[in-house]
């Protein structure tokens, strides 16, 4: 295995199904009904999982939910400020903690 | 230019998927006149599979239109569809107007906007107007960027004035006999949006932040052909976009196919069965025949010229 990631596997998806088929039966409808038009449209959901993918740093959703949101009617400024608030509330979530350390620190000063 | 080296992407050319599938794409009756006016062109267009541009000489000449009028005398079609380059370019157009209106049941002019925004002639909208001519008119996108980069700096704004200036003359309201039809395709070698759904948000944003309004939208994928063929292979994509094509054949759209009631005519005279395959230098019924040679108008069940760039048509739900 030259590399951990290599493109082509995002294609081979459907294969995590081999050896529990069912639960991967089950996965994949729940992942359809998931992105399917709701009271959001399907482009919002393609832009909400681009923002996700950049969190958890999943090099497989950023390249389909890149395409996904192009083909969905996206353009690159409504796709970088998607990134924009997935960046904005994991460092907030850090920033934050910064009461808990502040807490910490004036129980434990003069 | 036919496109090769396509076992390199380890998928059959177009003919071979038909032949898998067991279909044939034959003629049926022949409803739609297009007339490529030619290849002249305010704009220079990365998606144009003709490769249109200020610089190119095509024309289509006065002796030729009348043998296209001749043509539709006969022939009778439904609809007379006008296309280019951008047909506005064309000192002809207003004959070809005048001349057709009496003789179909919907005649259409397609635009790319910026060039009836730029020629500003007053006599030509009168003259859509007074003749109900049914206007299809390129948007690719609601954002700047991607318009413009695809189409050249300073599109966007124009064609949303021109939209504004035919919705003024009272054309894409809902109620009305002057439509106007919006086109939009992607800006890349990407898949259209469906093209409910493009229609539904184009309705809402356009209204919204312009006030402007339309009566459908219709959106189709990228031909690899032409200019948008040297951009796919400048990107080093073109077989991975073709391969991504071949992936969404559906072998339900073949009846539907615009190829199968439509005939192109070329701004020289030569026919087609549709304008990609202009674009392509594929004859109809790989025979190639002028307009003023013809003895039978009637195309019925004649074989359709394909290439593999009619995997672009046969994508998804199709392009009809």
């Amino acid at each position: 295995m030259e590399n951990y990631y290599n493109p082509e596997d995002l294609l081979k998806f459907e294969e995590v199904g081999k050896d529990a088929p069912e639960l991967a039966k089950n996965f994949f409808e729940y992942y359809g009904q998931v992105f399917a038009e709701g009271d959001l449209t399907a482009r919002e959901k393609s832009l909400i999982a681009l923002a996700v993918a950049h969190t958890i740093q999943c090099p497989y959703c950023i390249d389909a939910y890149t395409k996904g949101c192009l083909e969905k009617g996206s353009n690159l400024s409504e796709m970088t400020e998607a990134l924009h608030v997935a960046t904005a509330i994991r460092g907030g979530a850090s920033l934050v903690h910064g009461v808990q350390m502040r807490n910490i620190a004036e129980k434990m000063s003069m | 230019m036919e496109i090769q080296n396509l076992q390199e992407g380890g998928f059959p050319d177009f003919d071979q998927t038909l032949k898998n599938h067991g279909l044939f794409l034959k003629r049926g009756e022949t409803v739609i006149c297009q007339i490529n006016l030619g290849l002249l062109c305010n704009q220079v267009c990365k998606h144009c599979h003709l490769s249109a541009g200020p610089g190119r000489k095509e024309l289509m000449d006065l002796a030729t239109i009348h043998q296209v009028i001749q043509f539709q005398k006969k022939a009778a079609c439904e609809v007379v569809d006008i296309t280019g380059g951008a047909p506005e370019m064309n000192p002809h157009l207003p004959v070809l107007i005048e001349e057709m209106a009496g003789l179909t049941n919907t005649l259409m002019l397609r635009s790319n906007l910026s060039a009836l925004y730029d020629i500003n002639d007053p006599g030509l909208l009168d003259l859509l107007v007074k003749h109900r001519v049914t206007i299809v008119a390129s948007l690719p996108s609601l954002n700047l960027s991607q318009t413009e980069g695809q189409r050249g700096e300073g599109v966007f704004d124009k064609s949303i004035k021109a939209i504004k200036l035919l919705n003024d003359m009272g054309y894409g309201k809902k109620d009305a006999s002057l439509v106007l039809d919006l086109v939009s395709n992607p800006a890349g070698a990407f898949m259209p949006t469906p093209q409910a759904v493009a229609e539904k948000r184009f309705r809402r944003v356009l209204k919204d932040k312009w006030g402007i309004v339309f009566n459908r939208l219709f959106t189709f994928a990228n031909m690899p052909l032409g200019r948008f063929e040297t951009w796919l292979k400048k990107k080093e994509i073109f077989e991975t976009y073709l391969k991504s094509l071949w992936e969404k054949f559906n072998p339900c759209t073949l009846d539907g196919l615009m190829c199968r009631h439509l005939i192109s005519i070329s701004w020289d005279g030569y026919l087609y069965d549709c304008d990609f395959n202009l674009a392509a230098r594929l004859p109809k019924g790989n025979l190639r025949t002028h307009i003023g040679d013809l003895t039978n108008m009637n195309f019925n069940n004649q074989e359709v010229a394909v290439g593999n760039h009619c995997y672009a048509c046969t994508a998804g739900s199709g392009f009809t």
